[in-house]
């Protein structure tokens, strides 16, 4: 059945994208939908089974590697942790399918794209399945891939095309980090297998190794450069830069790819690999401080962006902050339990906006939208749904996860704890107002549309309805019906042995219950302060928004700017790299490697054909000498004192 | 039945017969002679491969040494005709026998001027490049190593771009430099220990300051044919002058033989030296890496581009020689075949534009998959193999490699990983200028996709790299066992000189810390 689930999407893959024009634009949707959503139901069964029965499996497909001591096979290894995750892709991606039938009903890249969701889906499966590292990084390499392949979907615009490369390189930034601590793991520990490197974990605690000729603590060194490769996927600080330009993608995208699914996988791989963090309190405390400085810097740059779609996209930046730090504390069933709520909270915002841009014709600016709520009613709805799920309004999913989340950051009653619980809260106060923002200036008020647009505007056909309405079911209850299987009291028989915490008994996991009572009540205070705000700024008085941005311009710049990223990334690195590698190229191997060689070889010999007296002007040993010396004097220097 | 045939024989020879017959069977210069060559060529290359198949399934895997050994007296005075494969030569057979009708096939139209000389030259190729990775004597290496230059030189002076007397020059520059050192590396050899025969060498303990010097002419020519920085400048020259089938050859075969070299020559016969050079080939591989790959960024025309990436590719590869471990060598090799497929269809990409535009400017493309969609595919696959992305050939070798390098020096781990960041960039963005974007510019208003017989020549390539990516096993099996042996012997011969000499421990240890320490 785990076997199904993978491959099932990548044979709707396959089939579609090399035989699409023969099977038809309906068939080729509806092909890879069934598929997609067959792998929906055995997930579902799979999530009952494995998680809910107590009954992990690990399936060996195919032998892959055998090169001395490092051997690995493509298998699936299958507990709690990955049954959460293959239910959340392949819900989210089967709504998804279903939800792009009807959104990219007029595109004539239909078959094109639905293989790429599907193959998508199959890349995200191989992830969450991985019994080792390398597969793992399979799984993780072909979702950017993906990803790529989708953000650049529409081909003929060069944003798009820009944003496409943009996301791919950042994940490689990424991915070197990651790719260095497979190789760490295998040189100390001999082995790329989740078991076998997690069996061995407790044995290299606090011991040291060489890296770059210092000697650093091993898990710790291991976990932070396995935390880059998290911090690339899931658009943390630094390397966040590509998310939202990532949007460029068609909207049901931005859902499956950029809020529900890859964007976690970095969460998903860190939980992964809780065996080793918890031995490494170094690491734990940088993902701490590296989440609760994202989650408020992007919901900071969330509070004055006016692309719809990018204020989604900080939104998602600044909750996955919220995982990491909740992962951070050391409650890694929290970090994921708010995945699996934001997956069904986060997919609706984004599929909700995907119902308003498609009624809009395709208008992102919500400068130019506003009184929606009377043309679009149902959609309003969703919207609703999808942001009081969002700012965690008491009762939805988002009230259960992400209170918890910052409950067990108060409960870990650490510097950094403290740290991120505040910075937790506050973000928690710029997440309603933005939230509210969007709701406000996208359905209220007086239109800022033009006429045609607005009186044009309808809601989307029944195909993108429902899956907005299942989302918002989970978007409502997912927390309820979850809370005490992920989180509660016995949290440790639902995840059995897929996640491991270093102290079970004692740890945050079960201090967090019994934080005070202002803890658990700050974060709705928040959320209403941060709803009137939006009220007054966008409905009451909405001269103050432009006034503020007038009175406090410099840092109204910073927050539009996104505190500048773009411009010093593209300065240092882009700028940086290709100005170094125009003069490598003119002056390295054009004038010194060159021109001391065969160029000046051929002027000299040439010299010396034309006139025999030019020799004694000491052309020709002038270039002969110059490579002597200097290859003798690297090889001296490598026969002297290479060897020390 | 089959065992008592010279199979190894055969498929070395069977190119020369039938260029032979080429030679004087065809006459006339009128299309149908054309057409005739052509045929004659590709199923002479066909046949080969289909032989050479003989090789694959007739090895024995568990079997580390040489097989498929054909001796015979030849030069007297201990140079004979030796031939034979092991796990690690097997494979180079095999991909030029893979890669030689391919390259026939993309010659069918582009070449139309002396066509017969033409296929002349490439079957004659063929001979030399198989009998480089199969010649266990080192005089009978030396011949082949050596005369493989002259077709090629032929292919980029006769069939070349406007500037191929400047390419072929330099070309040949370098590589006289590298071979003249090499023969005299080998002389000395023969007077040292009386025999031209590999096996025989392989076991042969030259003296550790002799090793040395022996060393440094083996690694002149290696390197150059890598190519290493610096002596890579060649190389981007050679491919932009260079017909398409020739840089397919060139980047797919001929770059190999250096990395062959270091394999068959360098580790086995001088370990001492291997071991004390190891750094300097660490510091010039990661210039490699970081330098071309900066430079491949900057490049406006296509072939120039591809060539600056087997430099950093190459790099990747003299690493994993030199880590002399398992993964960090059987990562070499697979980043070898590897390399041999993707940047062969890679140059074969560039090719199928080329023929249509006659440019290969990045800037005169823009938007093909409007007109190309099967294009866009094929070169997208190639483009992230390049990459090395996981699933694809070029996965397999770059990170096997660095598996085995990190256990060497995190250092030069750090430095060599870049390429993979710096590959995408420059990659995606040739991709994205070359194919994306809308068709806006007039000349490529009617561009036509790729037709049957350049799809044909594309499907073997693509096969091996998938496969190479999902089921690489078969290929560790073969390889495993002389790595293996390989690995044994050297470290074998590190150790007893170490014993040997204790009171100059402290160097030996020194190295030996540098190779496995960090």
């Amino acid at each position: 059945m785990i076997s199904a689930i993978v491959f099932m999407p990548l044979i709707g893959a396959i089939l579609v994208g090399f035989m699409g024009r023969r099977i038809g634009d309906t068939g080729s949707m509806i092909l890879t939908s069934s598929l997609v959503v067959l792998a929906a139901i055995f997930s579902a069964i799979t999530l009952a089974d494995v998680a809910f029965g107590h009954n992990p499996q690990h399936i060996v497909v195919l032998e892959w590697m055998r090169s001395g001591d490092f051997e690995l096979d493509w298998a699936f290894k299958v507990d709690t942790l990955t049954a959460v995750m293959l239910f959340v892709v392949t819900g989210v991606s089967s709504l998804v399918h279903i939800y792009s039938i009807g959104y990219m009903s007029d595109d004539p890249h239909r078959p094109r794209f639905f293989a790429y969701l599907s193959l998508f889906t199959f890349a995200m499966l191989m992830l969450v399945t991985a019994d080792n590292f390398v597969q793992l990084f399979f799984g993780w390499e072909g979702v950017g891939l993906a990803s790529y392949l989708l953000i650049g979907f529409w081909f003929k615009k060069s944003t798009a095309n820009a944003a496409a490369m943009k996301a791919f390189i950042v994940n490689r930034v990424g991915d070197f980090g990651f790719a260095l601590g497979i190789f760490a793991l295998f040189m100390v520990t001999g082995s790329v297998e989740f078991d076998a490197v997690f069996a061995q974990a407790a044995q290299y605690q606090g011991q040291s190794f060489n890296f770059l000729g210092y000697d650093v603590d091993i898990l710790t060194t291991i976990c932070l450069l396995l935390f880059v490769g998290a911090m690339g996927k899931s658009a943390q600080l630094f390397l966040h830069t590509w998310l939202p330009d990532a949007m460029e993608g068609p909207t049901p995208v931005s859902a499956l790819i950029h809020a529900a699914t890859m964007v976690t996988a970095g969460v998903f791989m860190v939980a992964r690999c809780s065996p080793l963090f918890e031995l490494a309190p170094v690491a734990l405390e940088f993902v701490t401080v590296i989440g609760a400085t994202t989650a408020i810097f992007a919901a900071s740059v969330g509070l004055v962006q006016n692309d719809i779609k990018r204020v989604i996209a900080y939104s998602t930046c600044s909750q996955l902050g919220y995982m990491f730090f909740a992962i951070g504390v050391g409650a890694y069933p929290v970090a994921i339990f708010h995945l699996f709520t934001h997956a069904f909270f986060k997919a609706l915002l984004f599929l909700g906006a995907g119902s308003v841009i498609h009624a809009m014709h395709h208008e992102q600016d919500m400068r130019k939208m506003g009184g929606l709520w009377k043309t679009i009613p149902f959609t309003y709805a969703m919207m609703l749904i999808g942001t009081v799920a969002l700012m965690g309004f008491p009762g939805t999913a988002g009230y259960f996860s992400k209170d918890a989340v910052l409950e067990v950051a108060y409960a870990a009653h650490s510097g950094v704890g403290n740290y991120a619980f505040w910075m937790g809260i506050i973000a928690a106060f710029m997440t309603s107002f933005y939230s509210w923002r969007l709701i406000f200036m996208t359905f209220h008020g007086k239109t800022r549309a033009d006429q045609h647009t607005f009186e044009h505007a309808h809601e989307s056909p029944l195909v993108m309805l429902v899956p907005l309405v299942l989302l918002s079911i989970g978007a409502l209850f997912a927390g309820y019906a979850f809370y005490d299987s992920f989180v509660g009291h016995h949290f440790q028989e639902f995840w059995g042995d897929a996640i491991f915490i270093a102290d079970p008994e004692n740890g945050v996991m079960h201090h967090f219950h019994d934080v005070p009572d202002w803890v658990k009540r700050l974060p709705i205070v928040m959320g209403g302060i941060g709803f009137v705000t939006a009220w007054l700024f966008y409905i009451k008085i909405t001269s103050i928004p432009g006034a503020l941005a007038k009175q406090f311009e410099p840092i109204y710049q910073f927050l539009l700017n996104k505190w500048y990223f773009d411009e010093l990334y593209d300065l240092i690195f882009v700028r940086f790299s290709k100005w170094l590698g125009e003069k490598l190229w003119i002056f390295g191997d054009g004038k010194i490697i060159d021109g001391l060689g065969p160029d000046g070889v051929a002027a000299s010999v040439m010299q010396v054909t034309k006139r025999v007296v030019a020799l004694q002007t000491g052309y020709l040993y002038h270039y002969a000498f110059a490579m002597l010396i200097g290859v003798v004097g690297l090889v001296t220097y490598f026969l002297v004192w290479g060897v020390h | 039945m089959l065992s008592d045939w010279p199979v190894l024989s055969i498929v070395t020879f069977l190119p020369l017969v039938g260029a032979a017959l080429l030679a004087l069977l065809i006459r006339g210069d009128d299309e149908t002679a054309k057409r005739n060559t052509r045929a004659f060529a590709l199923w002479t290359s066909l046949v080969t491969f289909i032989v050479s198949l003989a090789l694959w399934f007739g090895f024995d895997r568990d079997d580390a040494g040489f097989q498929f050994v054909e001796q015979a007296e030849w030069l007297g005075s201990g140079i004979n005709y030796h031939m034979g494969v092991d796990g690690i030569s097997i494979l180079f057979v095999l991909l030029t026998t893979l890669i030689t009708p391919i390259c026939i096939l993309v010659s069918w139209e582009s070449i139309n001027t002396r066509v017969k000389d033409y296929m002349i030259a490439f079957l004659f190729m063929e001979t030399l490049m198989i009998g480089v990775f199969s010649a266990l004597d080192m005089v009978l290496f030396y011949l082949f190593f050596e005369a493989g230059l002259i077709p090629m030189f032929l292919l980029i002076g006769i069939w070349g771009g406007p500037r191929r007397v400047y390419a072929t020059f330099k070309f040949f520059l370098f590589t006289l430099l590298g071979s003249v050192l090499m023969l005299v590396a080998m002389i000395a050899m023969y007077l040292q220990a009386g025999t031209t025969d590999i096996p025989t060498l392989m076991n042969h303990e030259f003296a550790a300051s002799m090793q040395t010097w022996l060393w440094l002419g083996f690694f002149a020519s290696f390197a150059v044919k890598m190519p290493m920085w610096p002596v890579h400048t060649w190389l981007p020259d050679a491919h932009v002058e260079a017909p398409t089938a020739g840089s397919v050859v060139l980047a797919g075969i001929l770059l190999k033989m250096g990395g062959y070299g270091f394999l068959r020559f360098s580790l086995p016969m001088f370990p001492l030296a291997s071991a004390q050079f190891a750094d300097l080939v660490f510091f010039m591989s990661c210039v490699a890496v970081i330098y071309a790959s900066l430079i491949a960024l900057m490049q406006k025309d296509m072939k120039k581009l591809i060539a600056y990436s087997s430099v950093a590719h190459m790099g990747i590869v003299t690493i994993g020689i030199f880590t002399f471990n398992i993964q960090g060598v059987q990562g070499a090799i697979m980043q070898m075949i590897s390399h041999g497929l993707v940047s062969g269809a890679l140059f074969m990409c560039v090719g199928v534009i080329y023929d249509r535009m006659h440019t290969r400017e990045i800037a005169a493309y823009g938007g093909l998959v409007h007109r190309m969609p099967i294009y866009a595919v094929v070169f997208l696959l190639f483009s992230l193999a390049s990459v090395g992305l996981p699933g694809t050939a070029g996965f397999i070798g770059e990170f096997l490699t660095l598996v085995g390098a990190y256990k060497a020096s995190t250092l030069v781990t750090v430095a060599a990983a870049t390429g993979m960041v710096l590959g995408a960039a420059y990659m995606l963005w040739l991709y994205r200028r070359v194919v994306f974007g809308p068709l806006e510019k007039d000349s490529l208003k009617d561009i036509l996709d790729m037709n049957r017989r350049e799809i044909l020549a594309f499907v073997p390539l693509i096969v091996g790299t998938m496969w190479m990516g999902i089921y690489p096993l078969p290929l560790f099996e073969i390889t495993g066992p002389a790595v293996e042996q390989l690995i044994s012997s050297y470290q074998a011969a590190i150790a007893a000189h170490d014993m040997a000499q204790p009171v100059l421990e402290h160097a030996p240890a020194a190295v030996h810390n540098a190779v496995s320490g960090h």
